[in-house]
């Protein structure tokens, strides 16, 4: 208890709170109206996502192309849930029956896939999404090829914020927590690793589970928040896509996979305005990033502005 | 756990963007002069090519009416955004083009998803929004009633079938049918269940109903159990990239009974695939023909190639349509109130474009002409006008 209220955890709930208030003030000042509460929306789902993945690719260091599968396990879970119980309660049923059934799924494709290493793993879990993706377009009660549509809209500002806020904080912990370090160890040395008593396998499992539930929650807040889905949403193209969003925030970095979140939706946000090269510009500004990134790393600048602070330490004040 | 720091340069950067975000909302300025329509279209993604048609048919009518003078005594401005066949993105550029832009209406997206996505924000800003090609039955109307401000200009995938089976019933006196349906899309379902349908009911009989998936290569299976079947006609419900590739096995094995299907057969791929002498004693319906010596319609095709240099399609001709209808209902609301407009379409009655004369019913849905096409090694022959 004391340690759940020290000084650091209350400074940290006061921050998020803040932030809080901030974006909920300029939504209701209409600041940020409609249209930029969408740029939210995506926002907040995609750094569910991306949190998500690094658990399983940053820190446990397995590689996954799979994310969008679980993803899509959460929206139709939560999307038949929403349409066919009419209740106040179905948007909180569906979020809870796609995490459970997106874990479940992790849990049953864990198990005999995370004994494969590097590409092969990627490529099992590619297969896995796929395998998904194919049999959402053929059952007849997920609407087949064309999906599910006119899925009610309760998602909303406070629930993304609730949900994202959320995943940060669990991931976090968990990272932080003596499970979370057997699962970096894993990262650094598999080998070392088991030899020093950890069972490799099972904290694979355990984060590639926690890893589909939160991707299932964000699959869910994605279906009734955007009023469609369909299987082609959910297919090679969205796992790589989340990728995208940890590598170049960084592997195992849950602070920049939030800001890289934030940024690459601005990113296409503004880049709308210019429709018929808009692909080109964003793909630019991705390899730029890239390079970037690579030229700071290489020539060992500290560009790191949210540890200018520690940079001023060590390097003395100039 | 994040320090005070970093969590206050995330709201920095939040702030960062919602001062990005506001300065770029002032520069999109609003001209008094102009009216606002929105193009919400695949410019990039998989309907890239559908988008892409569609846009250019509607230029070029844009083009055309700015020309003659504008609507109102104002020039229409087109605010084109691409939604990369994303659902999600389409709901963003419709609620950008709602609330940011002020158009007066939206034009699109082409694909039936990303529609379903849109007319939900529509509703909800009061803003009429018309597709050209999104063909799905329940774009305009489900189970919970009709989308109030949600429109097309194109006939639904239902209406095919039951335009393809009055066609062989009525012209072609046929009494038994073989279905060749692809399982894998919706619209050959929906074209193939209506097809059934009326069908039967008028007394024929479905001899043999079989289904293929996309991207199906060898059809010699079912081909071979059809073939020593009696059956008058034979309907492929799919798209060109599988129907071209039956339509030639089944001439290989000899199987010559007509062949029907609507417009998924309507590419030039289609003769590419089956080899134009394959392609003879085939029927399809589709939205307007090359064919139609209607004078409009000729115009169109010639300045069409004149503009951009290629012969025009179904898509290009849909959206010259569709800028053409959007004009025609800004005139008749004499306004530029989404509301007055919505109600200026809801009573379109007999606009004639150059897919066919049409009106717009109770659901939203155009009542229009279908065209049925005849091929004879490869080429249209000739082009049925069928009343709805």
């Amino acid at each position: 208890m004391k340690q759940l209220f020290s000084f650091k955890n209350l400074k940290y709930s006061a921050c998020v709170v803040a932030l809080f208030g901030v974006i909920q003030l300029l939504i209701s000042l209409n600041i940020f109206d409609d249209y930029y509460q969408i740029t939210i929306a995506t926002i907040c789902i995609n750094i569910i996502l991306a949190v998500s993945l690094n658990l399983i690719a940053g820190f446990t260091g397995q590689f996954s192309l799979g994310h969008a599968g679980f993803m899509s396990i959460g929206a139709y879970a939560c999307a038949l849930i929403t349409l066919n119980i009419n209740s106040n309660y179905s948007f909180f049923l569906g979020i809870f029956v796609g995490a459970i059934l997106s874990a479940l799924l992790g849990f049953v494709i864990g198990i005999p896939t995370l004994r494969l290493k590097g590409d092969y793993l990627a490529i099992a879990t590619l297969g896995m999404a796929e395998i998904i993706k194919i049999i959402a377009q053929n059952l007849e009660f997920t609407g087949g090829a064309a999906g599910l549509s006119d899925i009610p809209q309760y998602t909303n500002w406070v629930w993304l914020f609730f949900f994202t806020a959320g995943t940060v904080v669990v991931i976090k912990n968990f990272i932080n927590s003596s499970h979370g370090r057997a699962c970096v160890s894993i990262r650094e040395d598999e080998i070392a690793s088991e030899v020093m008593g950890i069972n490799t396998t099972k904290y694979k499992v355990l984060a590639f589970v926690i890893g589909a539930f939160f991707a299932g929650i964000a699959g869910a807040l994605y279906s009734t928040y955007f009023y469609v889905i369909n299987p082609g949403l959910f297919g090679f193209l969205k796992s790589v896509d989340i990728l995208v969003i940890v590598v170049i925030g960084g592997m195992g970095s849950i602070r920049g996979s939030i800001i890289a979140s934030i940024l690459l939706a601005i990113v296409s946000t503004y880049l709308q305005d210019f429709p018929e090269i808009r692909m080109i510009l964003y793909s630019l500004i991705l390899v730029v990033v890239m390079l970037a990134r690579e030229f700071i790393k290489t020539k060992k600048i500290n560009l790191d502005i949210l540890n200018i602070k520690k940079y001023i330490k060590t390097n003395g004040a100039r | 756990m994040f320090s005070v720091k970093r969590l206050s340069l995330i709201l920095v950067v939040i702030m960062l963007a919602a001062t990005m975000f506001t300065a770029c909302s002032q520069s999109s300025n609003t001209n008094s002069n102009e009216i606002n329509v929105g193009l919400n279209y695949e410019l990039s993604g998989a309907g890239a090519t559908y988008g892409q048609d569609t846009v250019d048919g509607i230029m070029m009518a844009i083009d055309e009416i700015n020309a003659a003078g504008g609507v109102l005594g104002k020039k229409i401005n087109p605010i084109k955004q691409d939604n990369k066949t994303d659902p999600a993105e389409a709901t963003s550029i419709t609620t950008k083009l709602a609330t940011k832009e002020n158009v007066v209406a939206i034009l699109g997206p082409a694909t039936s998803g990303a529609t379903k996505a849109s007319i939900p924000v529509a509703v909800k800003n009061k803003v009429p929004l018309i597709t050209g090609s999104a063909t799905a039955d329940d774009i305009t109307v489900d189970a919970k009633g009709v989308k109030e401000y949600g429109y097309r200009i194109c006939f639904n995938d239902s209406f095919q079938g039951t335009v393809m089976a009055n066609f062989a019933l009525k012209n072609m006196n046929a009494k038994s049918a073989v279905v060749l349906m692809d399982s894998s899309s919706d619209y050959g379902k929906g074209l193939a269940k209506n097809f059934r349908e009326t069908f039967t009911k008028a007394g024929g009989t479905i001899v043999e109903d079989e289904a293929f998936i996309k991207g199906d290569k060898d059809f010699s299976a079912v081909l071979t159990k059809i073939k020593d079947k009696n059956f008058d006609i034979l309907l492929i419900s799919g798209y060109y990239n599988e129907a071209g590739l039956i339509i030639k096995q089944a001439k290989d094995m000899g199987i010559n009974k007509p062949i029907l299907g609507g417009d998924g057969f309507d590419s030039p791929d289609l003769a590419k695939l089956a080899g134009n002498s394959a392609l003879s004693n085939v029927f399809f319906s589709t939205h307007y023909s090359l064919l139609d010596k209607d004078a409009t319609v000729v115009k169109f095709m010639d300045e069409f190639k004149k503009k951009y240099n290629k012969d025009s399609n179904a898509f290009n001709a849909l959206g010259y349509d569709l800028g053409y209808f959007i004009a025609d209902a800004i005139k008749r609301a004499n306004s530029e109130d989404p509301t007055k407009i919505k109600e200026a379409i809801d009573a379109t009655e007999g606009f004639k474009g150059v897919t066919g004369k049409f009106s717009i019913d109770e659901n939203h849905n155009p009542v229009k002409t279908a065209v049925v096409i005849e091929l004879k090694d490869g080429a249209q022959v000739s082009a049925l006008k069928i009343e709805p």
